[in-house]
């Protein structure tokens, strides 16, 4: 708390990107944890809330005659922007969440804080929830080829892998440590993925300190160990998923990549994914794209291009299919590597488990993908914050009916076997995903949601079988009383409570408006979005002035989907005039 | 293997497997051979046709078709294969429209209502009747003599005679004068379209044009005139005798210009696009830049932004708006049949839309023949072709993908209507306008598509499950973020399709079985509670 120099500033406003004319007022607060928005006004008290490490830049604009505006990039690519009148009150708020998004140690960080009121058991289950040694299990592990090591125990080979690593059954203690002291940050090749059906598998590790002619017998022995673990492949492909000129340049290090001479039935390939900076670059760039006010379709296509961001995708994506394949497909084992083995190593391997294993395509099964290749392999944090914190995983499976896709089942032959996504560009397509990097401009998704909307029908279906249950076991009753002759006046209490629970499932079913209130996140009624103002409108905005404010407040009267542009308060003013110039009558709407 | 059926001009390629793992059989169906049903599925249209290579005595023909299909076969023997390509090359650009298919086509269903009269203008006339008595029925282009692009009959203001028709006929280009398109109930506020005012270098006025144009408004209230050309354009339009109405004639009215593109960049657009889908390199930056380039999305935009302008203007601001460009055949109906789309909900049922294809592109005098000769294999010689009936029909997809539950219809017909535009068995879209329709005679010798589509049996394929009828106005998003490539035609020969249906399939299956459910629980509770009521008497 002692970072907070200023807990509250009122009058601040809150503004709407895509609109500049449209501001909400309200009051700023500064808590231990998060900035706190909130919208004056008597009615619906609209709040923002934003954690604090979820802040990923602030940035303080020159102070204009309204204020002093203050630019929140967030992690999540939301981008919050406040003006602050004082520009005093601003520079503290600006200091103290510098402070605040930086934390120091550990401790600082909201899981430490964060208390979802469950008991010390629920907090151990939740931590149960993913079990990786569960899921080599399911895979078919331990087996015949492969075995649990615990080589790595107290992390003493290796400070970034888990304690427990699933290795071949041939690969001894010393070949293990011989490999992983060739190994860039001692990452030796570990098991990421078995495919019981063909003994192929996915292992992964670092690259090898093979510099320009270093060897290493136990490494050498290791590849042949993975090998060896696949009966049926004569070979094993390593995969060096960087560039070959970053490859290349390692070596000048002492690093660098496999010797196919050295090394007895490897394949050695490049995919070339590109590294951490250029990736971060690449984000950077689209995410400027996304924040261009009314750009044109050739600015946006254009800086979507130049900012590279889906060729990266796409490298991912053929590195992953190559694996895939090579698994599924010629049952070969596979060894993928980048520079330290835990960024472009991890994305490969996630993709080529995700298109091999149907499992991985459930709610949990993903959980545990990323568990698997993301968490486990990285750092590990240490264990005595399970003790403080809480399980990401637990939470999430708790509220897995939100994060359902209505049109999984499980019997679709696309949920069986491995999966062959169509990777020709124009297949692959330009799909920019608005819903992750847009999120937070529910102007520019689709009104209607078709995922929302299945998800209520058949959360209505299942009411309405629970329902059949219960009249055909009524028709049943008096049917058999009707034969008995016997008049139980008690059953009309019965009745009446069955219609209400009817009525109100039919109501849902039948008519629109009352079947989208019960969506909640449908745009056209969620209170959330329902002063979202359309960009076709604000194209026009300042050209075309309410002439006519009966029907501006009719506006208001209609409910659904029109809500989300007719809220927009359009101020007195006249039609443009072609006196003031040629160029007011096409200004704006030419603009686009 | 080829086989001929003998007698004069076949009109279709057929291939066709005789048994199951056969190999298949090439038909060059003549006009006057019964075709059985089955073999119809497979009938398509040439676009254009090439001899690849031949090899050997091995001929291959690839065949590119209007629907953007390519298909490629292989011939034996190099005779046959020169004999098929003379015979499609011949086929495809037959130059005459009684050699067309739809006139020899006979339908093998029961025809239950005649398209031909399910969109009668006085049908449409009833309706507004109901809701105003502002506007008459005129039959002052009975014999086409005034307007040859017009219909017979067009709706306008009650207030102006025939006779000052005429001559706002005389002031306007190609005789289109401003006619009513749409009236929305809501407020009263009109939509009408016309052609450019031929005002000429000096500024020529016609006194009953601005009556007309004025009869519309309610007394104080003021329009807009959305003019589908840049200003720039619409200045220059004035030296070959056309121009835009002056702010001094017309002081009710704001002129906004927007920049809708015509011809041959649109038939550029769509040549450069398809050329970039059917690229199957596996370079990204290549493919981006390739869709950028064809600058289709842009189009889209413009097209969407101008409608999502007029809607605007008559719901949000309560004015009445004119549309035109330069003939007011192209840009002008796409704003004015797009704006419908947003504002009435009619207009998004499959009855509705169709009726709306019919007045706003058919009986308005959208060039059809002209403009869906070719489509995208074209040499780009074509003068007048241009894909703007294509990209109507995109921008409604576009808005169908942003309300996925107001619309009656799916995408699948929309790509029928796209087929049917460009190649079809039915007469519906041939000729340019209706004077040309009734000359050659076509609801006599032609059969509807509409008599084929309003058929229960093909309707269900057309129908959307997710749909919930939407009383209100629709506001697309014309962001970039917003607009997509319309996958379902552009990539519709590129990309496997299985998984998508199977996908498709189990929306349908979720909402046939909630719908089945309600049924049953009904149908109990009614049994229930007349039991129930037995049981207390």
């Amino acid at each position: 708390m002692e970072h907070i120099r200023m807990p509250k500033v009122e009058n601040v406003r809150l503004l709407d990107r895509l609109s500049s004319r449209k501001a909400a007022l309200g009051t700023l607060y500064l808590t231990a944890t998060h900035v706190i928005f909130v919208e004056n006004g008597s009615e619906t008290r609209k709040e923002t809330w934003v954690l604090h490490s979820q802040i990923s830049s602030i940035e303080k604009q020159a102070t204009t005659a309204t204020g002093c505006p203050l630019l929140i990039r967030c992690k999540n690519f939301q981008v919050i922007q406040l003006v602050i009148p004082q520009e005093r009150d601003c520079h503290d708020i600006y200091i103290s969440l510098i402070r605040l998004a930086r934390p120091v140690k550990y401790e600082e960080l909201y899981c430490f804080s964060f208390n979802p009121k469950l008991d010390k058991e629920e907090r151990e289950q939740g931590w149960k929830l993913i079990d990786l040694n569960e899921e080599y299990n399911r895979m078919g592990i331990p087996n015949n080829y492969w075995q649990i090591s615990d080589v790595n125990r107290d992390y003493g080979v290796c400070d970034s892998y888990p304690t427990e690593v699933y290795v071949p059954k041939s690969a001894t203690a010393h070949i293990i440590v011989g490999s992983s002291k060739f190994r860039s940050r001692r990452r030796f090749p570990a098991l990421s993925y078995f495919c019981k059906d063909n003994n192929a598998s996915i292992c992964r590790s670092s690259q090898p300190l093979s510099g320009f002619s270093a060897r290493c017998l136990e490494d050498e022995q290791m590849l042949q160990a993975i090998r060896k673990a696949n009966p049926g492949g004569d070979f094993i492909y390593v995969v060096d998923t960087r560039p070959k000129l970053n490859a290349i340049a390692n070596r000048a290090a002492g690093k660098g990549y496999e010797n196919e001479d050295n090394y007895s039935n490897i394949k050695f390939q490049f995919i070339g994914i590109e590294n951490i900076h250029v990736m971060r670059n690449s984000l950077q760039k689209m995410l400027e794209v996304c924040e261009l006010k009314s750009p044109s379709m050739s600015d946006f296509l254009w800086g979507l291009e130049n900012s590279g961001w889906l060729k990266h995708i796409k490298a991912i994506m053929d590195a992953g299919i190559f694996i895939a394949k090579a698994v599924a497909e010629e049952g070969v084992s596979v060894l993928v590597h980048c520079s330290d083995g835990w960024d472009r190593t991890a994305q490969v391997c996630s993709v080529a488990s995700l298109l091999l294993d149907p499992y991985y395509r459930t709610v949990k099964g993903f959980m545990v993908l990323i568990e698997k290749d993301w968490v486990s392999f990285g750092h590990k944090f240490n264990h005595r914050i399970q003790e403080r914190t809480y399980s990401l995983w637990a939470h999430l499976w708790k509220n897995r009916a939100d994060y359902l896709n209505p049109l999984y089942r499980s019997d679709h032959s696309q949920t069986q076997g491995t999966l062959h996504p169509q990777m020709a560009p124009c297949n692959f397509l330009y799909k920019f995903w608005s819903g992750m990097y847009n999120r937070f401009e529910k102007g520019l998704h689709p009104r209607q949601s078709v995922t929302d909307y299945l998800m209520a029908v058949k959360e209505e279906t299942q009411q309405l079988e629970e329902e059949l249950g219960i009249l055909q076991e009524r028709l049943a009753n008096l049917q058999k009383s009707q034969l008995d002759n016997d008049k139980d006046k008690s059953k009309q209490q019965d009745q009446s409570k069955q219609l209400g629970l009817f009525n109100s499932s039919n109501s849902l079913a039948n008519t629109p408006q009352e079947y989208s209130s019960d969506l909640k996140s449908f745009p056209s009624r969620s209170p959330s979005q329902g002063d979202e103002e359309d960009s076709a409108l604000i194209l026009t905005q300042d050209n075309l002035k309410s002439s006519d404010p009966d029907l501006s407040a009719n506006s208001d009267q209609e409910s659904g989907v029109e809500d989300l542009s007719c809220r927009s308060p359009s101020g007195g003013g006249c039609l443009p005039s072609e006196d003031s110039g040629k160029d007011s009558d096409e200004a704006v709407f030419l603009a686009v | 293997m080829l086989r001929s059926c003998g007698c004069c001009t076949p009109t279709l390629i057929l291939l066709k497997k005789e048994k199951l793992g056969g190999k298949p059989s090439l038909y060059l169906i003549s006009n006057h051979c019964r075709i059985p049903r089955m073999e119809l599925k497979k009938w398509t249209t040439t676009s254009k046709y090439q001899i690849k290579r031949f090899v050997g005595s091995l001929g291959t023909i690839i065949i590119k078709c209007k629907d953007l299909r390519i298909i490629q076969l292989d011939i034996p023997g190099m005779e046959e294969c020169l004999n098929i390509a003379s015979s499609i090359e011949a086929l495809s650009t037959l130059d005459s429209v009684t050699l067309m298919y739809p006139f020899f086509y006979r339908p093998m269903f029961e025809i239950v209502e005649d398209g031909w009269r399910s969109f009668l203008p006085d049908q449409e006339f009833e309706l507004l009747s109901s809701v105003t008595d502002e506007w008459r029925l005129s039959c002052i282009n009975k014999e086409f003599s005034v307007c040859p692009s017009y219909p017979p009959v067009v709706i306008v203001p009650k207030s102006v005679d025939d006779e000052a028709l005429r001559k706002v006929a005389m002031f306007r280009h190609g005789s289109r004068f401003p006619v009513l398109s749409y009236y929305h109930k809501k407020n009263g506020m009109v939509m009408m379209r016309s052609s450019q005012p031929l005002t000429g270098t000096n500024g020529r006025r016609c006194k009953e044009d601005e009556k007309l144009i004025n009869a519309t408004l309610r007394p104080g209230k003021r329009g807009y005139i959305i003019d589908t050309r840049s200003l720039n354009v619409a200045q220059q339009a004035r030296a070959k005798g056309g121009g835009f109405e002056q702010e001094v004639h017309y002081p009710q009215w704001r002129r906004i210009h927007k920049c809708i593109e015509r011809f041959n960049i649109l038939q550029e657009s769509l040549i450069k696009l398809v050329e970039a889908c059917n690229d199957q390199s596996h370079n990204m930056d290549r493919w981006l830049s390739k869709l950028e380039a064809s600058n289709w999305l842009t189009h889209i935009k413009e097209i969407l932004t101008a409608a999502c302008l007029a809607a605007q203007c008559i719901d949000r601001e309560g004015a009445s708006v004119l549309v035109h460009g330069t003939e007011g055949t192209d840009s002008t109906l796409q704003v004015t049949s797009l704006a419908q789309i947003i504002l009435d909900p009619r207009c998004r049922t499959i009855r509705g839309f169709e009726s709306l294809v019919v007045r706003e592109w058919l009986q308005a005098g959208h060039p059809f023949q002209q403009r869906c000769a070719q489509s995208a294999y074209s040499n780009g010689k074509q003068k007048w072709e241009a894909p703007v009936f294509l990209l109507f029909l995109d921008c409604v997809w576009q808005i169908l993908r942003q309300f996925p539950c107001s619309f009656e219809f799916n995408e699948q017909f929309l790509i029928m209507l796209f087929e049917h535009a460009y190649a079809s068995q039915f007469g519906t879209f041939l000729g340019n306008n209706e004077n040309e329709r009734s000359k050659l005679k076509l609801p006599q010798k032609t059969m509807s598509l509409w008599s084929w589509v309003n058929r229960s049996e093909e309707l269900r394929k057309f129908q959307n499950p997710l749909f919930e009828a939407n009383s209100l106005v629709i506001w697309p998003s014309v962001a970039p973020q917003s607009l997509q490539l319309w996958e379902g035609v552009f990539l519709r020969w590129n990309r496997p399709s299985k998984f998508l249906d199977e996908a498709h399939e189990e929306m349908i299956n979720i909402i046939k079985y909630n719908k089945e459910l309600q049924a049953k629980v009904n149908a109990l509770r009614r049994q229930l509670a007349e039991m129930e009521t037995d049981d207390k008497m």
